[in-house]
């Protein structure tokens, strides 16, 4: 062992850096890594010495500042003696919201579209092609915009919904109510509220965790019953009459839940100039969310189109050859092979709903951007550290989102050897 | 070695940078130097700073570009309109890309002192204001509990409402939008009730509303906008030469000097504070740099402060504005320049 | 045998049948292809309502247009007048009014045959590249044109680009000279650093001094008055002729078994596509500043088509990425079987698959790329969308028109993607080679 690494250095010389392939790889990375730092070093020096003749140095202490402002949407508790701190983590809840709402309706009708536009339906595979084409050939800032005008000039304004004789009337048994502001929608309420639990910055909301463990429980308890019975069933060759059980540990943690709570649903009445109680979901989140819906499924219908195009047609003629009918061959065969080229553009969807989602400002919905990046910007200037600190807050939730579904991604994965 | 290579570049970078800020050219000199002056505008308020059809910026603070600009060049067409956004305003200032800053910006604490900025006056006394439809059946600003109000992001009005309400112990519920154009759409579909914004902005906005007559704006005053010109803290100079062009221009129509008798007052005026003004006698000019006949340049390029008003924003344009508190001191007003000597 | 007695033997052929009404004809087409199932019943039924819905809606709107008009007001008095009080029509007369400002921002309105010409050279220049059977010879032309499209757009003297030019020229003779003497190595150096600081360093008097012996040059147009389409082409083109170069090496990269070159490539990619292009923008409009020596300040334009060039070309690399993991490895060992090293494995074999493999992909960013050319509205450039649409509504005449500029501006990026997206099928089909 040692002559072998003896002879290179007693051959040593300066052109083998470059010549020699044992050793070109490591003098290429060095020279990348030299150049790339130099760079870096040279745009710091510069930053720094800017700020130094501005007099102005890099200071995130304007986050502890009261903010000022009010939101029209919190997620968490907010009054505008709230801190910019307080607002910006608002505004990335309100992002993380209208992503996940969007990422998930995507999906759906993504798949959806994609599927339909092969079809053998004349009507629909058009409809799905024009559908297709058309929203992914127009800016999506079109049709945020366009969206939203049309939720403005097509529902009436609360206003109408006054007087003996309406304009405008509330459906569902005079519970919901459409109006060009928001959706008025009746929300449960808690007579014998548990309150909230103060766990740092953000506050737990007692009431939800119990639904939320009710209904874990609940799943829990379901399967428990489930795995009971395959045992009786592997054991004795029979399998006990389960759907009771079920039913029951399904709905009867939930059910006893929201009976302790005091649960009763509030709904919306006009009061003043708007209407109070219940939820009012604001046409903002909705026109948004509907846009960057739509927006993204047609491109996620065009991936999977692509990817179902990208399977061997052997494959689906040997699933015919098998007698599967083309649903079943959709779903069994050619979707899970399809997933492997379709996942990764997929990512690129999803992390592109999420950075769109930024646009919300046109429509006057608060996220990360129209309060870290637009409002606390604006009122405290400074422009450096909110713009820096906005870049490394979407980083983040956009490293979360890739390398989860990148661990998704390895799983569907072709294992070659 | 290679690492001692790399430190020795960046200190000489670093050395490099050093001595350019030391000589620390004034920015009179590099505006000279470039022959143009880089002027912050709105992207788009009419009355104030907009581009017309063919592309040239007209308005009430385009106007004092084209006036600094004649005052050091004797050329008001040597202008470059930059708009800018008012998220970017602020830093576009501080990073040198423009000379001045002249866009609606209320003078506030934090921003002549936090920001780097210098006012160097005011231009426009403008107030926060509301505007409702008669049929909501409102008559004060005191009755908007509960209301959806419609404001513009990014700008010192949002604060004002806040405080507002907080202090009136109301609560409203706020549709922020981007821009005025979107801010009308809303709230002529009734997606808000009331619609608050600067009063200069929102009688402009009502001016060209379909039937202005249905509008109305609220008595209520919530604040105190003083709007003005801006510079870069720390070059004194050159906020001398905008903050005295700004009051060449007051006082010119002070003096009754209008763009019309100008060239007759300058050979033939008899008041020595004319003649000082116009560079007859006395050089002022040369104090701040310029030549002896700036002022007069300046007030050529569009007017006295009277004339500019009449004709972007005043009772004749479709904007509609009285003068108001922006009438002279002698009028009731506030505008109330310094003596020229 | 006997003939005459087999009675049940047919001896001539029945004539043929039309098929049952059923199976033939527009009857036929309609049942397999519209209601073969309960399913796709539900489904055409529900495609057409839709559809019919959407046409009833509109088309009221649409018959009821009016060109010609000076104001918006004016425009609703002659929709009243004509139609009736009370109904709503499209005003299509401030596209009629605005289209210059539309198409042109505020480029000097004496000086439009520039854009336009570069316009035509641009689909010159790109037509070779797009269509393999026209001639090859083409592409010179096609390599200048950047050169051509910048001094037609901005302007001033010809020999700041014909110097930009002669960069390349100087690296290639750096190559021609040093190769015989010093090998393929350090020619690449020189091949790299020779244009670098020519650029540098020497463009720039060179071309001054051009200019006073020759003086050519255009009336110089300034990048604040680009706005509207010219603006949207120049951005979207530039990024998309930049951003598949260096959208392929970062794949490369990416991909690559050098550790510190993967992991870079990965970072940067990593970075560019976790933050939104706006705040990219923002970045290169104000915060560039900070990061550059004081008083160093260039275009705008350059700046924002720098940014957008490098959000792209990270979303290239990932799209390339994906048609290089869904080649199979035997393709990879079965050039390296050949003997290829690592250039010709990935120019002659890799490459060529997995970029057929990408096309649907990169095409989409492509289009991406040139619909985000809407978002530099918000760095104070005149975008079509919305820069040019609010500095025309803020106008007092046309205040308060929100459908027609949309419908108008969202018809032409249609008219450009749909093209787009059309050609990455023509070529999808074109390189198909497997038997389907």
């Amino acid at each position: 062992m040692a002559v072998v690494t003896e002879e290179p250095k007693a051959g040593f010389r300066l052109g083998m850096l470059i010549y020699d392939t044992r050793y070109r790889s490591i003098t290429i990375q060095i020279v990348v890594l030299m150049l790339v730092m130099l760079g870096v070093a040279w745009l710091i020096d510069n930053l720094l010495s800017n700020l130094a003749a501005l007099g102005r140095g890099i200071d995130f202490g304007f986050l502890w500042n009261r903010a000022g402002y009010d939101i029209n949407q919190t997620l968490v508790e907010y009054t505008n003696d709230s801190t910019h701190a307080r607002a910006t983590l608002v505004g990335l809840l309100n992002t993380l919201l209208i992503a996940f709402l969007g990422c998930i309706a995507a999906t759906v009708v993504g798949v959806i579209a994609g599927v339909l536009r092969l079809s053998n339906n004349w009507v629909i595979a058009r409809l799905m092609t024009v559908y297709v084409e058309i929203f992914r050939n127009i800016p999506l800032l079109l049709w945020i915009l366009m969206i939203y005008t049309i939720f403005t000039e097509a529902f009436p304004a609360p206003n109408a919904f006054r007087g003996d004789t309406p304009a405008a009337s509330m459906v569902m048994f005079d519970t919901v109510a459409f109006t060009n502001r928001y959706t008025a929608i009746p929300w449960p309420m808690f007579d014998r509220s548990l309150g909230w639990l103060p766990l740092g910055p953000l506050w737990l909301n007692l009431d939800l965790a119990a639904i939320v463990a009710a209904l874990v429980g609940g799943f829990l308890l379901n399967r428990f019953i489930l795995r009971r019975a395959t045992r009786i069933q592997e054991a004795t060759g029979d399998r006990p009459t389960t759907w009771w059980q079920c039913t029951l540990a399904l709905f009867g943690p939930i059910f006893l839940v929201l009976l302790a709570l005091g649960t009763h649903l509030d709904s919306p009445s006009l009061q003043g100039f708007n209407f109070t109680g219940g939820l009012q979901v604001s046409n903002s989140l909705v026109a948004l969310w509907l846009a960057l819906t739509l927006y993204t499924a047609a491109f996620i219908a065009e991936i999977v189109r692509a990817g179902i195009n990208a399977i061997s047609r052997g494959q689906s003629e040997a699933a015919f050859a098998l007698g599967l009918r083309p649903g079943r061959t959709m779903n069994l065969i050619i979707l899970p092979q399809a997933l492997r080229v379709i996942i990764p553009p997929l990512i690129s969807q999803y992390l592109n709903l999420t950075k769109n989602s930024s646009l919300a400002i046109a429509v006057g919905y608060m996220d990360l951007r129209g309060t870290l990046g637009g409002i606390t910007l604006n009122q405290t200037g400074r422009g450096l550290e909110a713009m820096m600190l906005l870049m490394l807050i979407y980083l983040i939730v956009s490293l979360l989102i890739s390398s989860a579904m990148n661990v998704y991604n390895n799983s569907v994965k072709l294992k070659e050897r | 070695m290679k690492q001692s290579v790399f430190l020795g570049t960046l200190a000489a970078t670093t050395l490099l940078a050093g001595a350019a800020l030391a000589q620390g050219t004034s920015t009179l000199q590099t505006v000279k130097d470039r022959g143009e002056l880089n002027c912050g505008v709105n992207t788009g308020l009419v009355g104030f700073a907009a581009p017309d059809a063919s592309g040239n910026w007209q308005g009430f603070d385009v106007a004092l570009c084209k006036a600094v600009a004649g005052a050091i060049f004797g050329d008001a067409s040597k202008v470059v309109y930059i708009p800018t956004t008012s998220s970017d305003r602020f830093e576009q200032l501080t990073s040198g890309r423009i000379d001045m800053l002249i866009r609606n910006t209320t003078w506030t604490f934090s921003r002549d002192t936090d920001l780097k900025m210098d006012f160097v006056g005011v231009n426009y006394y403008d107030g926060q204001g509301f505007m409702v439809r008669n049929d909501l059946g409102v008559s004060s600003a005191k009755e908007l509990n509960g209301a959806t109000i419609c404001i513009q992001t990014g700008t010192t009005t949002e604060l004002n409402l806040a405080d507002y309400f907080k202090a009136n112990n109301m609560t409203y519920t706020a549709v922020p939008i981007e821009t005025n154009a979107e801010g009308e759409q809303q709230y002529l579909a009734g997606a808000c009730d009331a619609y608050t914004t600067d009063a200069s902005g929102l009688a402009a906005t009502r001016a060209a509303f379909a039937d202005p007559e249905n509008h109305v704006i609220l008595p209520e005053i919530i604040s105190k906008e003083p709007l003005g010109p801006a510079v870069r803290h720390g070059d004194s100079e050159w906020g001398d030469v905008v903050r005295w062009t700004m009051n060449a221009l007051v006082a010119a129509e002070e003096f009754g000097i209008t763009s019309a008798n100008i060239d007759e007052l300058a050979t033939s005026s008899q008041n020595p504070e004319v003649q000082r003004l116009l560079g007859t006698s006395d050089n002022l000019g040369g104090m701040i740099g310029l030549e002896a006949n700036w002022a007069l340049n300046a007030i050529k390029a569009g007017g006295n402060y009277g004339e500019i008003f009449a004709a972007t924003i005043g009772e004749s344009t479709p904007i509609g504005l009285a003068r108001g508190l922006n009438a002279q001191w002698t009028q009731g007003g506030l505008l109330y320049t310094p003596p020229f000597r | 045998m006997n003939t005459s007695t087999s009675t049940f033997v047919r001896t001539e052929m029945l004539p043929e049948q039309a098929p049952p009404l059923t199976e033939a004809g527009a009857v036929k087409w309609v049942r397999e292809n519209l209601f073969s199932s309960i399913l796709n019943g539900i489904l055409t039924v529900l495609g057409i309502v839709v559809v019919a819905y959407l046409v009833i809606g509109i088309a009221p709107w649409l018959s009821r247009s009016v060109w010609n008009a000076g104001s918006l007001s004016e425009c609703r008095q002659i929709i009243a007048d004509r139609w009736g009080e009370g109904v709503t029509g499209a005003c299509w007369a401030v596209i009629r009014e605005r289209w210059p400002q539309y198409l042109f921002g505020f480029y000097p309105s004496h000086l439009y045959w520039r854009p336009v010409l570069a316009f035509v050279l641009l689909c010159v220049a790109v037509a070779p590249v797009l269509f393999d059977r026209l001639p090859r010879k083409m592409l010179w032309f096609s390599l200048i044109y950047p050169a051509v499209g910048f001094w037609l757009l901005w302007g001033g003297s010809v020999w700041v680009p014909v110097m930009a030019v002669a960069g390349f020229a100087i690296g290639y003779a750096a190559v021609k000279v040093v190769q015989p003497v010093a090998g393929t190595i350090l020619a690449t150096i020189a091949a790299v650093l020779a244009p670098v600081l020519w650029w540098l360093f020497l463009a720039g008097p060179a071309a001054d001094a051009l200019q006073s012996i020759l003086p050519i040059a255009l009336q110089g147009v300034r990048s604040r008055e680009f706005g509207g389409f010219i603006l949207a082409f120049t951005i979207g083109f530039t990024g998309i002729a930049f951003s598949l170069p260096l959208g392929v090496m970062l794949a490369l990269g990416r991909q690559s078994d050098m550790f510190i070159v993967n992991k870079l490539s990965v970072g940067f990619i990593e970075f560019i596509r976790g933050v939104p292009l706006i705040t990219l923008l923002f970045t290169a409009s104000l915060l560039l500043n900070y990061f550059l020596p004081p008083g160093t300040d260039f275009d705008i334009i350059l700046r924002v088509i720098i940014m957008v060039v490098l959000f792209a070309a990270a979303y290239i690399a990932e799209v390339v990425r994906g048609g290089l993991a869904a080649l199979p490895r035997g393709q990879y060992e079965a050039a390296d079987a050949l003997g290829l090293d690592y250039w010709k494995a990935q120019r002659l074999i890799i490459m060529p698959q997995a970029l057929k493999i990408s096309i649907p992909g990169i095409v989409s960013t492509f289009i991406g790329l040139f619909k985000d050319t809407t978002l530099v509205v918000f760095v104070g450039l005149l975008d079509p969308l919305k820069g040019i649409t609010d500095a025309v509504r803020a106008s007092t005449d046309w205040k308060g028109i929100y459908w027609e500029p949309y419908i108008f501006v969202g018809a032409i990026f249609f008219l450009f993607c749909f093209g787009m997206s059309r050609y990455s099928m023509y070529l999808e089909s074109k390189l198909k080679t497997d038997h389907r």
